[in-house]
């Protein structure tokens, strides 16, 4: 029973360098440059708050897309033969270990206007698109580039699902439709959850994505966040609002894991 | 409706490989325009090899993956097996904390160690604290929660009996983890170590935020890279890490499948008659 | 013969959720003995076992293992080895590696860990197993290497963890005479925790009854099958029928209004008693023969006997019988005084021994789980 105390390092290791950073994060949010105590930041932040509706919206937006992708995705990879999936797996995970950065950065060639959608287009005598510096281009990048990370728990829940229990389903009367409805996605729903979380958490907080592939007016908080440390040096502006990002980020993980009933302790972990 | 499932998920996987198979063509074009093709080339290779900056910054991300994963498998290891013997509330606040760096969003974490570092500067009247350190510091922290996670459900899986077996035919509690435990758990040890190190390699927001100029790395530079009109050597360097990833895994999977086969014919030799 | 080996005085156990699940166990195990802990799940057996083989610290009381006091003495120090629930052999190692782990560790020579391995390999019928993966194996050759694994360190005592639950009926009756041979043939104590009365009854030289965290009975198997000491181990062990009666006198016991000689002694007069009568030694004869009378209810074959209920005023007995009865029959009992055992009154009385919810599945209650601790 004394192993419990093999933790003792990781857990002093977390407090300092996890506990302790928010603390800080807490205390500039609530001082002002010379460390005097001030509630200016935080009332600062109303100003910010179309900014952070925007990048609330667009990141549900994207997840909910997501979902619609890579469920039927995942579902048919959790069918295919077992060499099939660890293709399908590879296939998969491939990207999350390649520069998003990078990979973006491909999207704005092909969506530029004159870029390689539009080229093509003019060559064929159409008229070019706007593809790029809208809304449509920042979801289009986060779908892109978070959809692996909906894909990936989805497809772990699935291929668990025990295939008796359709059997079971089917004996019982269910049709094809019903034995989807009423046992298959209530299932997922861990899966589901998790998906949702892995794409909601970074895409709210992207800063890259929107500086490549959105309209320069219409910023997301966490370009806000970043030019606050990186541009126009205001860490306790910053800090007030990475505050009010965890926030809304607990806010909306909290009230998922409470209404599809998924406690948290696995929550994240599926991947 | 098969079908239909069938070409979708052939259509979503397009999508996620035009932009990777646009990079890599474009690393073979004469032009720096990636939307113009001017004719094939490898010289975007030879200038990519003839960067010695570029390959030191490679250099310096493959070393902090490897220190900082090699740190967290370790510590990551240890803290399995505490929480494991863990009960009650104690389990749950110390799992609790392990799930902050992962539900956090990566930006709050990297602004939040960089005012710890920040912090840390002043106190310590250090001018430029940030850089290897301040990163490896920062890569270790968001890397022990993948090790745990790893870990733990194999610690889970694994018969609690066994443990007791080994130190019940003599191991002290030490020699029962190396000769006995480690064996069940090394999977996951491994797996969460493979985590850690992509995870360390791929990082860009929280290096971002915690690094200075003395010390940078790949992915760092190339978010420098990227808001200047870009070069074209950085696509040969994708290329070139497309290709090593996907041979890893490849081979991974060859090796599991080798495994999963002799497996099998261990299962077949088990129902020929014994004794 | 009877020297004695391992005493455990006064233990106890709380653990740190605040259950108590050992209240005083007192108790000695003797040199080359198969000593049995019989119970059913949560009645502190596994417990005490663990204590023995040093996984778990006594809360208070002794140990002693030879005279020495052992509370604390690590599960690697002790001169005694265990037999896991689920076998707990190493998956990474062979059936060999597997054997040979605790010689190795004590740093025996290579030529001696192959002879004494071989040597056991030999007494648990596995020659030509050595080189196998252990999870090829099937569920009794897995606890026959268990078994190997624990005896080949020449412990002096080996410690029994429910070893045949997982195993099927057969393969459990083959592996039963199996380890009172390899008990005999190495000649060291055995103490095996099970809640499988046949099991006990079968292969120990002593029964320890527990339940509740007390020790109920010890006992020769015959000596508690047949001189229960009170309600809880006539139910336990076997099938009872138990009902209230009052000792007149010595070798006279009144129960169902009428009086009935007996072999008991030593209760104060007119003492409130439990009568325990087993199923299989109550004669049944025409009415009019017998001592008590009652109506056939049910009757359930079960192979070499009936089970027939028979309601006598209103309180159902069990009765096995080879002989057919018809339901609705009415029929006499005859019983002779060695048929009737007198317990003493006991926190149990009252709670077992009637068969008015008679099931076809009367053997299955008393199991229950598997799992305890």
């Amino acid at each position: 029973m004394k192993s419990k105390w093999l933790s003792g390092p990781y857990v002093i290791w977390m407090v300092l360098f996890t506990l302790i950073p928010l603390g800080i994060v807490f205390y500039f949010a609530f001082t002002d440059g010379a460390g005097q105590f001030t509630l200016a930041n935080i009332q600062r932040l109303g100003a910010y708050l179309p900014i952070l509706l925007r990048s609330a919206w667009m990141s549900i937006f994207s997840s909910i897309l997501c979902l619609l992708i890579g469920y039927p995705v995942a579902y048919c990879m959790s069918k295919a033969s077992p060499t099939r999936q660890k293709i399908y797996y590879m296939l998969i995970m491939l990207p999350m270990c390649l520069s998003f950065l990078l990979r973006t950065m491909a999207w704005v060639s092909l969506l530029e206007d004159t870029g390689i959608i539009n080229n093509a287009l003019r060559s064929l005598g159409l008229s070019p698109l706007p593809l790029i510096r809208n809304t449509g281009a920042v979801i289009l990048g986060m779908v892109y580039n978070y959809l692996p990370f909906m894909i990936m728990p989805l497809y772990t829940v699935l291929i668990k699902i025990d295939r008796r229990l359709i059997e079971a389903a089917q004996d019982l009367g269910c049709n094809q439709v019903q034995v989807f409805t009423k046992v298959i996605l209530p299932l997922s729903v861990p899966g589901i959850v998790s998906g949702i979380t892995m794409v909601f958490v970074p895409a709210v907080s992207t800063f890259y994505i929107s500086q490549k592939l959105g309209s320069p007016g219409a910023v997301l908080i966490g370009d806000v966040i970043e030019s606050q440390f990186k541009g126009a040096y205001n860490p306790n502006l910053g800090a007030a609002m990475s505050l009010i990002l965890m926030a809304l980020i607990f806010l909306c993980v909290g009230l998922m894991n409470h209404f599809s009933g998924t406690d948290d302790e696995e929550g994240v972990a599926t991947l | 409706m098969r079908r239909f499932n069938k070409i979708f998920t052939f259509l979503v996987f397009l999508f996620l490989y035009i932009p990777m198979i646009l990079l890599v063509v474009s690393s073979f074009n004469q032009g720096t325009d990636m939307a113009v093709w001017k004719g094939f080339t490898f010289s975007q290779y030879g200038e990519l090899f003839r960067d010695r900056s570029l390959l030191r910054l490679l250099g310096n991300s493959v070393l902090v993956a490897i220190l900082s994963s090699l740190i967290a498998t370790i510590l990551g290891t240890m803290a399995a097996l505490g929480i494991h013997a863990m009960r009650g509330r104690m389990r749950r606040i110390v799992l609790g904390v392990t799930n902050i760096p992962l539900t956090n969003p990566e930006i709050v974490t990297g602004v939040a160690l960089a005012l710890l570092f920040a912090f840390a500067g002043t106190m310590l009247k250090i001018n430029s604290i940030l850089g290897f350190w301040t990163l490896l510091i920062a890569h270790v922290t968001f890397n022990l929660p993948y090790v745990i996670l790893s870990v733990m459900p194999k610690l889970v899986q694994m018969d609690p009996d066994l443990a007791e077996a080994a130190q019940d035919l003599g191991c002290t509690p030490f020699q029962a983890f190396t000769k006995v435990v480690i064996h069940e758990i090394l999977p996951g040890i491994v797996s969460g170590a493979l985590m850690a190190f992509t995870m360390s390699l791929d990082d860009f927001v929280i290096s971002y935020f915690v690094t200075g100029s003395d010390f940078v790395t790949l992915p760092v530079e190339i978010y420098n890279y990227t808001k200047k009109p870009i070069q074209p050597k950085i696509y040969a360097l994708f290329a070139l890490m497309f290709g090593v990833i996907l041979l890893l895994m490849v081979a991974m999977n060859l090796l599991q499948l080798r495994d999963l086969k002799r497996r099998r014919t261990k299962l077949t030799q088990r129902r020929e008659p014994s004794r | 013969m009877a020297k004695e080996l391992i005493r455990l005085t006064n233990l106890t156990m709380t653990f740190e959720d605040g259950e108590t699940i050992l209240k005083g166990i007192n108790l000695y195990i003797n040199d080359h003995e198969f000593l049995t802990l019989l119970g059913p799940s949560g009645c502190g057996k596994t417990t005490t076992l663990r204590m023995i083989g040093g996984f778990l610290t006594p809360t208070s009381g002794e140990i002693l293992f030879d005279g020495q006091r052992i509370n604390e003495l690590p599960p690697h120090k002790r001169k005694i080895n265990t037999v896991f629930q689920r076998y707990a052999l190493f998956p990474h190692l062979d059936v060999y590696d597997n054997i040979a782990f605790g010689l190795r560790l004590a740093k025996l020579s290579e030529r001696e860990i192959d002879e004494r391995v071989m040597e056991m390999l030999d007494i648990v019928s596995l020659k030509g197993f050595e080189n196998r993966k252990v999870t090829s194996l099937s569920g009794g050759q897995q606890q026959r290497v268990a078994i190997a694994r624990a005896l080949v360190n020449r412990p002096k005592v080996l410690l029994l963890d429910e070893p045949l639950g997982a195993l099927d009926l057969r393969l459990r009756k083959d592996m039963q005479n199996e380890l009172k041979r390899i008990q005999q043939a190495m000649g060291i104590t055995f103490i095996y925790v099970t809640h499988d009365q046949e099991e006990a009854l079968t292969m120990s030289d002593t029964i320890v009854v527990m339940d509740k965290g007390h020790i109920q009975q010890i006992g020769r198997p015959e000596d508690i099958y047949n001189e229960p000491k009170n309600a809880f181990v006539a139910d336990f062990i076997g099938e009872s029928n138990i009902l209230d009666g009052i000792m007149r006198q010595d070798l006279l016991v009144e129960f169902f209004g009428r009086q009935f000689p007996c072999i008991d002694k030593g209760f104060a007069r007119d003492e409130p008693v439990d009568v325990v009568i087993r199923p299989e030694d109550i004669d049944i004869v025409p009415a009019d023969d017998g001592h008590l009378c009652g109506t056939v209810t049910a009757i359930t074959f079960k192979g070499v006997h009936y089970d027939i209920i028979v309601d006598f005023k209103g309180f159902k007995w069990l009765i096995q019988s080879t002989d057919y009865q018809e339901v609705g029959s009415y029929i006499g009992i005859r019983l002779n005084p060695e048929d009737i055992h007198v317990m003493k009154k006991s926190e149990y009385s009252g709670m077992f021994g009637d068969y008015s919810s008679y099931s076809a599945e009367y053997d299955e209650i008393a199991e229950g789980g598997e799992d305890e601790e």
